[in-house]
């Protein structure tokens, strides 16, 4: 069995920059497994601009991000086994891995699970109808379009308004499809401000709030699609049923962690981010197992993917180093206006950054992080949209080693 | 005049509010860093958009290499835009940063490539 210091499940941009800060930090056995033929994930399908802003102080498309990283991890000569599927991971750390080279066992210190997320399918918000060919998450479309040279269609209806559904709005029409409309079930846009304006306010594609899909037509291709108006309980309205002949129905209903792996080794979920509860360091449930990027929580932005994973080496790097880390004994909770809190546990002697996002638009709230009566930090925020994650610091100093951590929203 | 905008020019999307005295800018508000200003600025005199496309390779391991502008054309030529890059074929291999097209349209950004794609092995 290979022994490693450190394995990397997964070599998009939470794999690729946990691994370049883990050998800046001296770990040095490192090992990516990837499953693509190449290390990028889903960046190399994202070929829109937009990515790095706060990473880099720049605006960069998918590809280049990732090729960023991929140059570093190459540089630093951190091996990328590509083509090669992990198929468990165990509580001791060991992982099996089907490669091009064969079975393969690995033993390591640290498991840094990266594997990213899953788009929600048809299946899962169970739309009624027939099942022709033409209906697509909106990932598969961008990797037909993008990566294939395949048009997926030239009639669309988008169902969701989330940032990748928006930008194959946008895709589709610049190649040439007639984009009929964008149907999102809640009162407000799922995806980001700026992608509602550059990606369907430019084209002129509207977008249906309080709408959804409630039937789909077609024997052999999809060749209409029904949309109703919901209520404020999201069920949809009798008699405002409206047909949409289109050949292609996009779905981008949200994205789900990917944690087959993680569950197999035996961390504990949390119920907010459908990810592993997760420390300060985030360390799982299980000592020596890490998690960041997507599979963790879903991120609104790469950028954050990548600074959260370096986050990760650090504690990674500390415990492969010196062989445990300190205790996370405080909770932290949100109100019920907090959703996809992280970490779950902190030890109240580290900084520690929490993140998070509202469940529905709010204006003028205040957020405040709390330990038992004491506010450590009071943040005014004139708009907090559920599109977009919120990050906040905490300074050790600030910390007490007795309290839960609470996170609250005031309006 | 009262005109509103979302800002594009980072992913806060700030509710920008333009007050336009006889088409100029009297007062701007809402923006929270001064590339807002300058945002709403250009949308008023002439909205100007980057784009992202991909341009077909031959002989490559993938069929098609990204593509992006070097800086953002006025929003009116992006069709243009696009119909003249998807006249491009490049052979492989292409490099991340090869320029397609210098000058699109005799416009003020180039074609360049996002994505290298090597040979067929």
């Amino acid at each position: 069995m290979r022994q490693v210091d450190a394995v990397i499940i997964g070599g998009g941009p939470a794999g690729l920059a946990a691994a370049i800060e883990l050998k800046k930090k001296g770990v040095e056995d490192i090992l990516i497994l990837e499953r693509e033929k190449k290390p990028g994930g889903i960046l190399r399908q994202c070929i829109h601009d937009g990515f790095g802003l706060t990473r880099f102080g720049e605006t960069l498309s998918g590809p280049e991000y990732a090729s960023r990283f991929v140059k570093q991890a190459e540089e630093l000569s951190i091996p990328c086994m590509t083509d090669t599927t992990v198929l468990e991971i165990t509580p001791d750390r060991k992982v099996y891995a089907s490669s091009s080279e064969g079975f393969l066992e690995i033993q390591a210190r640290a498991v840094i699970l990266a594997m990213g997320c899953r788009e929600r399918t048809r299946g899962a918000i169970s739309i009624p109808g027939t099942r022709p060919a033409g209906v697509y998450t909106a990932g598969v479309a961008q990797a037909y379009i993008n990566l294939k040279n395949k048009m997926v269609g030239r009639n669309v209806v988008i169902l969701g308004s989330g940032d990748i559904g928006m930008i194959m709005a946008r895709r589709m029409t610049l190649e040439g499809a007639k984009v009929l409309g964008v149907f999102e079930i809640q009162p407000y846009p799922s995806g980001l401000p700026r992608n509602v304006e550059q990606c369907l306010n430019d084209y002129h594609i509207p977008l249906y709030l309080s709408h959804s899909v409630t039937d789909i037509r077609g024997r052999d291709r999809l060749e209409s699609v029904v949309v109703s108006q919901v209520d404020e309980n999201l069920a949809p309205i009798p008699g405002t049923e409206k047909e949409y002949p289109c050949d292609t129905l996009i779905l981008s209903v949200g994205l789900i962690p990917e944690n087959e792996l993680t569950w197999m080794a035996g961390a504990e979920a949390d119920e907010g981010t459908k990810g592993p509860a997760v420390d300060e360091n985030y360390q799982t449930t299980v000592p020596g197992i890490f998690a960041a990027g997507n599979v963790l929580h879903v991120h609104d932005l790469v950028d954050f993917v990548s600074l959260e994973a370096e986050a990760l080496a650090e504690g990674a790097a500390r415990l492969i180093q010196e062989g445990s880390l300190p205790g996370c004994h405080l909770n932290v909770k949100g109100d019920p206006l907090v959703g996809q809190l992280v970490p779950a546990r902190i030890s109240g002697q580290n900084d520690v950054t929490v993140s998070f996002r509202v469940r529905r638009p709010l204006k003028d709230c205040t957020i405040e992080i709390c330990q038992g009566e004491n506010v450590i930090k009071r943040l005014k925020k004139p708009k907090a949209l559920p599109a977009e994650m919120i990050q906040i610091s905490i300074q050790a100093e600030k910390l007490n080693t007795a309290d839960d951590l609470e996170v609250k929203m005031i309006c | 005049m009262l005109r509103e905008f979302t800002c594009i020019m980072c992913p806060q999307g700030c509710d920008i509010q333009v007050k336009l005295e006889e088409e100029t800018i009297a007062e701007v508000s809402g923006n929270r860093c001064p590339r807002g200003r300058e945002y709403v600025t250009q949308e008023i005199e002439n909205p100007m958009r980057n784009i992202a496309t991909s341009v077909l390779v031959e002989g490559g391991e993938l069929p098609l290499a990204s593509v992006r502008l070097t800086s953002p054309v006025p929003k009116a030529r992006i069709f243009d835009v696009m119909a003249e890059i998807k006249k491009a074929v490049l052979k492989a291999p292409v490099c991340e940063g090869d320029v397609v097209i210098s000058r699109v349209l005799g416009l003020d950004s180039d074609v360049i490539v996002t994505k290298s794609v090597d040979k067929v092995s």
